[in-house]
C-alpha cells in the first residue's frame, strides 16, 4: 500500500469540507479521485502534501505517518504534486524549473557554491544530465534555455510534470493535468502518464472532471460528494453506481 | 508611585495612544482592503498638522477652521496618493506596490521640507489648551481630557459606518475577497477610495491632535510615529479597527509609564513599539484581536 | 567558466588598478562612493530583488559594520581620549585587530544581528519585513545614541585611521559582485528565484522557504556591515545620525532603476544613481532657469528622486534590465547552444 488515507476529516470554521474519507492507493496504481465542484477533491489534495492540517484522521506513505509534517518536508518523503492553474517559476528557464526540483538532492553547501568548489561543478553536471533526461522523456528538451511561460500550454504543463518528477517522488499527485485540453492532447498526456509510471516506477493520484480521460487512464477512482466518499472501485462500476449517478446528475452520459 | 500619579500617567498615556491609535486605524484599514502597508500614511497626519500650522499662522485661521482645513487637505492627499500611485498598480506584484508607497512617503516628507524650510516649526497652541487642571492632585490638561474622548467617539462613528451602513459592509467584505466582491457588482476602487477618504481624515484629526499636543513639527515626524502606530496595530490585530484602538492605547499607556518608571532610560522609549512588534509576531501574529487573513493559497 | 565572464571580469581588475592615474582626487573621491554604494546594492539587491522580499534593512546593517570597525580599528589611547560622555566599556577598549579581521567581524555581527530579526518575520510570511527592518534602523539609531559607554553617544567615533585606498573599495566591490554571481548561479539562486516568483509552489516542490529567505537575508546583512566598515574609514569619523533612511532610500532607487534581481543593473544603477546624485547636487542651491533666478531650496534633490522612484515603478517598472543579465542578452544575440545556460 502506499498511500493511506485513514477517517480523514477537515473543518473549516463552521464548513465541513471533508467528512470521515478513507482510502488507499496500491503502488503502481493510477487513481482517480472524482466528483462534483466542491467536493473537497483539492482539500484532500492539500492534506496529502501538508499544506492543510486535516481536523482528525491520518495519511501515511508506503506505511510512514506523515500527517502533520510541514509541505515542503513531505515532498522529500516522496510526494510531488502539480497545480490546477500551472504554478511555473515565471523569470527562469524551463531548464532551471526542473533543476529546482532536483535541489534537494543536489549535495553541495552554501559556501561551496560562494568558492566554487570542485563539489558545485560535478554536482551541477550530474544534475543537469538528469534534467535533460527527463526533458527528452518527455520531449521538451529544445526548450530548455527559453522562459518557461513563454511556452505553449500543453508543454507548460510537461513542465510542470518533469519539475515534480525531478524531486524523485514516490507518489505523483496531479491536480486536472487535462484541464484545457482538447481530446488529442489529452489522449498523449494519458499515454504519457502511463510510461511515466512504468519508466519510473511511480505511483500516480489525480483530480479529473474530463470523464473519458479517468476511464481511460485509471485502474481506480474514488468518488467524493460533499467531502464524503460516495463510491470506491473499478470506474466500470463508478458509471453503474445509482449515487454516482445522482451526483452527477447525467454527467457520466459524456463517460 | 502612588494612585493619584499613575491616574495621572495612565490619562496621559491613553491621550498619547489616542493619537497613534486614530493612525493605526488608517494602516489596518488599508492594509484589509489592499494588503498594502501604506508607508505614506503617517506622512498624511504629517500633512495634516502642517496644514493645521499653516491656516493657524498663515491664513490666521482660528482652531476650528484649521481643524477642518487640516481634514480636507490630508482627505485630498489621501485620494490623490491612491489615484495616481496606488490604483495603477492593482495588478501589479505586492513589491512594487510596497516600493512605491515608499517612494510617496518620501516624496511627501521632501516636498514639506522643501516648501516650509527644515527648521522645526511651532503651533501657536490657543490658551485654553493649556491650562493646568489639578484633579485630587493629578495635573491634567484639557488636551490629554479632549483628546481620549474624540478619539472614542471617532472610533463609535466608524464602527458605526463598518457594521450599519451599505459601505461599511463592502468595506468589510473586500477585505476578505476582491475578486467575489467585484463580481457582485460593486465597483471595488470606489469603495477603496472611501477606505482612503476615512483613513486619511482621522490621520487628518490625529495631526491636529499632535500639534496641540506637542507643537514642535518637522517634515520628517511622520516616520517615527508611523511605525509605531503600524506596530500598535500588528499588535491590536492588523485587520481590526477596534484593535488598532487598543493597540494604540496599549501602545500610548505603555510607553508613558515606561519613562515614568525609568527616567533615566527615557531614550529607550521609542523602542517599546519595536519590541511589541517583534513579540507579537514571535508568538501571536493576528494580535489581540486574532483576525486571520489567510485563505486557502493552493 | 564562461569565456565573457573571465573578459569582464579582467577588465574590471585592469579598471580598479589604473583608476587613481585616470581620475583626479574629486574622481577618486566618487569613484570610492561608487564603490562602496556597488557593495551595498549588490547585497541589498539579493534579498529584494531575487528573493523577492521587501527590506528596508541596509542602514541598519552598515550602522552596524561602521561601528565594529571604528571600535575595532581605534586604539586604546585613542578610546580613552574620544570617548567624552561615559569611559568606554572594558571589552571596547580590549576589541582591537586589524583591518581585515575589522571588516569581517562587522560581516559577521550584521550576520547575526540579521537572523535574529529576520526570523520572526519570515515565520509569519515576510509581509511586515519592510516595516520590522525600517523600524530596526531607528533602534540602532536609538541605541547607538543611548550607549555611550560603547559608541560615544550622539557624539560619534572620529579619527578612525585611513586605512584603505581605491584598490580596497574596488576589490572588495569586485568580490561582492563576484559573491552574489556565484550565489544566483547555484541551487541557492535558483530557490531564491523560486520564492521569489511563487512561494507558495516554492514550498511545494520541496524548498525550505524560510530557509531560503533567511540565508539570503543574513548574507546581504554580512555585505552590508563589510560596506559599513569600509564607509567608516573612509569618512574617518561616525555618529548615529549618519546612517539614515536616505541611504536606503538610495541604494532602493539604484536596484529598482537598474532591474530588481539583474546584477548588472545594479551596476548600471549605481553608476547612473551615485554619479547623478553628484550631478544632481545643484538643485539644492540656486538655480538659473531659463534667466529666472530661483532661490536655494535644499531638499529638491531628494523630492526629485522620489518622484523618479515612483514614475519608475507606475511606467517602468522592470528597471533598465529587468531581471536579465548583459550575458543573456548577448547571448541571445549570438544565439549560443545548451552548453552555456547563463541565464
Amino acid at each position: 500500500m502506499m498511500l493511506e488515507i485513514r477517517n480523514i476529516t477537515k473543518k473549516f470554521g463552521g464548513i465541513v469540507a471533508i467528512n470521515d474519507t478513507s482510502f488507499n492507493i496500491n503502488k503502481n496504481e493510477i487513481f482517480g479521485l472524482i466528483g462534483p465542484n466542491g467536493a473537497g477533491k483539492t482539500t484532500m489534495f492539500n492534506i496529502i502534501t501538508g499544506n492543510y492540517k486535516p481536523t482528525s484522521g491520518k495519511v501515511f506513505l508506503d506505511g510512514k505517518d506523515i500527517t502533520n509534517k510541514k509541505n515542503y518536508k513531505i515532498v522529500r518523503e516522496g510526494i510531488a504534486r502539480t497545480f490546477q492553474n500551472i504554478r511555473l517559476f515565471s523569470s527562469m528557464s524551463v531548464l532551471d524549473n526542473i533543476l529546482i526540483g532536483f535541489d534537494n538532492s543536489i549535495k553541495y553547501t552554501y559556501l561551496e557554491s560562494i568558492f566554487r568548489f570542485p563539489r558545485y561543478f560535478s554536482q551541477e553536471k550530474k544534475t543537469k544530465e538528469k534534467a535533460y533526461e527527463i526533458m527528452e522523456f518527455l520531449g521538451i528538451e529544445k526548450f530548455a534555455n527559453e522562459l518557461a511561460s513563454s511556452l505553449s500550454y500543453g508543454n507548460q504543463r510537461k513542465v510542470e510534470i518533469a519539475r515534480a518528477m525531478a524531486t524523485n517522488p514516490k507518489i505523483l499527485l496531479l491536480d486536472e493535468p487535462a484541464a484545457g485540453m482538447n481530446p488529442n492532447e489529452t489522449k498523449q498526456l494519458a499515454h504519457l502518464l502511463f510510461d511515466i509510471r512504468d519508466k519510473f516506477d511511480i505511483t500516480i493520484l489525480l483530480i479529473e472532471h474530463d470523464m473519458k480521460f479517468v476511464n481511460h487512464l485509471c485502474d481506480k477512482v474514488l468518488v467524493l460528494d460533499y467531502g464524503k466518499t460516495i463510491f470506491e472501485g473499478k470506474i466500470e462500476d463508478a458509471i453503474q453506481d445509482e449515487e454516482v449517478i445522482k451526483a452527477y446528475l447525467g454527467d457520466f452520459k459524456h463517460a | 508611585m502612588d494612585f493619584i500619579t499613575l491616574l495621572q500617567q495612565l490619562v496621559n498615556g491613553i491621550s498619547l495612544g489616542s493619537m497613534y491609535a486614530l493612525i493605526a486605524i488608517g494602516y489596518t484599514m488599508v492594509y484589509g482592503v489592499l494588503r498594502l502597508i501604506n508607508f505614506a500614511h503617517a506622512d498624511i497626519m504629517m500633512v495634516g498638522a502642517f496644514a493645521a500650522y499653516y491656516a493657524a499662522d498663515s491664513l490666521g485661521f482660528s482652531l476650528s477652521f484649521a481643524f477642518l482645513f487640516a481634514v480636507v487637505v490630508s482627505v485630498i492627499v489621501g485620494i490623490l496618493t491612491d489615484k495616481i500611485a496606488y490604483k495603477p498598480l492593482r495588478q501589479a506584484p505586492r513589491i512594487s506596490l510596497l516600493i512605491t508607497a515608499i517612494g510617496v512617503s518620501f516624496f511627501l516628507e521632501n516636498l514639506v521640507n522643501v516648501t516650509f524650510g527644515g527648521t522645526p516649526k511651532s503651533f501657536s497652541v490657543p490658551e485654553f489648551f493649556e491650562q493646568i487642571i489639578n484633579i485630587k492632585g493629578a495635573i491634567l490638561t484639557p488636551t490629554v481630557i479632549i483628546v481620549p474622548i474624540i478619539t472614542i467617539l471617532l472610533l463609535l462613528v466608524l464602527l458605526f459606518i463598518l457594521f450599519k451602513t451599505k459601505y461599511g459592509i463592502a468595506i468589510r467584505a473586500l477585505a476578505f475577497d476582491v475578486k467575489t466582491v467585484s463580481l457582485m457588482g460593486v465597483d471595488s476602487n470606489k469603495i477603496i477610495m472611501i477606505v482612503f477618504i476615512l483613513g486619511s481624515s482621522l490621520a487628518g484629526v490625529s495631526g491636529l491632535f499632535w500639534a496641540i499636543s506637542y507643537p514642535i513639527l518637522t517634515p520628517y515626524m511622520g516616520v517615527m510615529i508611523g511605525l509605531k502606530a503600524f506596530a500598535a496595530a500588528v499588535l491590536g490585530g492588523i485587520g481590526s479597527v477596534t484593535g488598532a484602538v487598543l493597540g494604540g492605547f496599549i501602545l500610548g499607556f505603555t510607553e508613558v509609564v515606561f519613562v515614568a518608571f525609568y527616567p533615566e532610560m527615557g531614550g529607550y522609549k521609542d523602542a517599546i513599539a519595536f519590541v511589541f512588534l517583534i513579540f507579537v509576531l514571535l508568538f501571536k501574529p493576528t494580535g489581540i484581536m486574532g483576525i486571520n487573513f489567510e485563505k486557502s493559497r493552493f | 567558466m564562461n569565456k565573457n565572464f573571465i573578459i569582464y571580469l579582467t577588465l574590471a581588475i585592469l579598471f580598479v588598478l589604473i583608476s587613481p592615474y585616470l581620475f583626479d582626487d574629486y574622481g577618486v573621491r566618487i569613484l570610492n562612493n561608487i564603490f562602496i554604494f556597488l557593495i551595498l546594492a549588490a547585497s541589498y539587491n539579493l534579498i529584494n530583488g531575487v528573493t523577492g522580499q521587501f527590506s528596508l534593512e541596509p542602514n541598519g546593517f552598515v550602522a552596524i559594520g561602521a561601528y565594529v570597525t571604528a571600535l575595532c580599528l581605534l586604539s586604546e589611547d585613542l578610546k580613552w581620549d574620544l570617548f567624552q560622555l561615559e569611559d568606554p566599556a572594558p571589552w571596547v577598549l580590549a576589541l582591537n585587530t586589524s583591518l581585515v579581521p575589522a571588516l569581517l567581524l562587522s560581516g559577521v555581527v550584521a550576520t547575526i544581528v540579521a537572523v535574529f530579526l529576520a526570523a520572526p518575520v519570515f515565520r509569519v510570511r515576510g509581509d511586515y519585513l519592510a516595516i520590522v527592518t525600517l523600524g530596526f534602523g531607528f533602534i540602532i539609531k536609538v541605541f547607538a545614541i543611548n550607549s555611550p559607554e560603547i559608541t560615544n553617544g550622539s557624539i560619534g567615533l572620529n579619527e578612525i585611521p585611513s586605512l584603505i585606498n581605491i584598490y580596497w573599495t574596488g576589490g572588495i566591490a569586485i568580490i561582492t559582485v563576484l559573491v552574489m554571481l556565484n550565489i544566483v548561479y547555484s541551487k541557492y539562486g535558483r530557490a531564491m528565484k523560486a520564492v521569489r516568483d511563487d512561494e507558495d509552489a516554492a514550498s511545494a516542490i520541496g524548498i525550505n522557504t524560510f530557509k531560503i529567505k533567511t540565508m539570503a537575508f543574513g548574507t546581504s546583512a554580512f555585505f552590508e556591515g563589510v560596506g559599513g566598515g569600509l564607509l567608516a574609514i573612509l569618512l574617518t569619523t561616525i555618529s548615529p545620525d549618519l546612517f539614515t533612511f536616505f541611504l536606503t532610500f538610495q541604494l532602493l532607487i539604484i536596484i529598482v532603476l537598474g532591474g530588481l534581481g539583474s546584477m548588472t543593473g545594479t551596476i548600471i544603477g549605481t553608476v547612473l544613481v551615485i554619479g547623478g546624485s553628484e550631478w544632481l547636487r545643484f538643485l539644492d542651491g540656486p538655480m538659473n532657469i531659463f534667466g529666472i533666478q530661483t532661490e536655494a531650496h535644499p531638499g529638491l534633490r531628494m523630492v526629485i528622486f522620489s518622484v523618479i522612484l515612483i514614475l519608475v515603478m507606475l511606467f517602468a517598472r522592470e528597471g533598465i534590465m529587468g531581471k536579465k543579465e548583459l550575458s543573456t542578452i548577448l547571448r541571445k544575440k549570438f544565439k549560443k547552444g545548451k552548453d552555456d545556460v547563463r541565464d
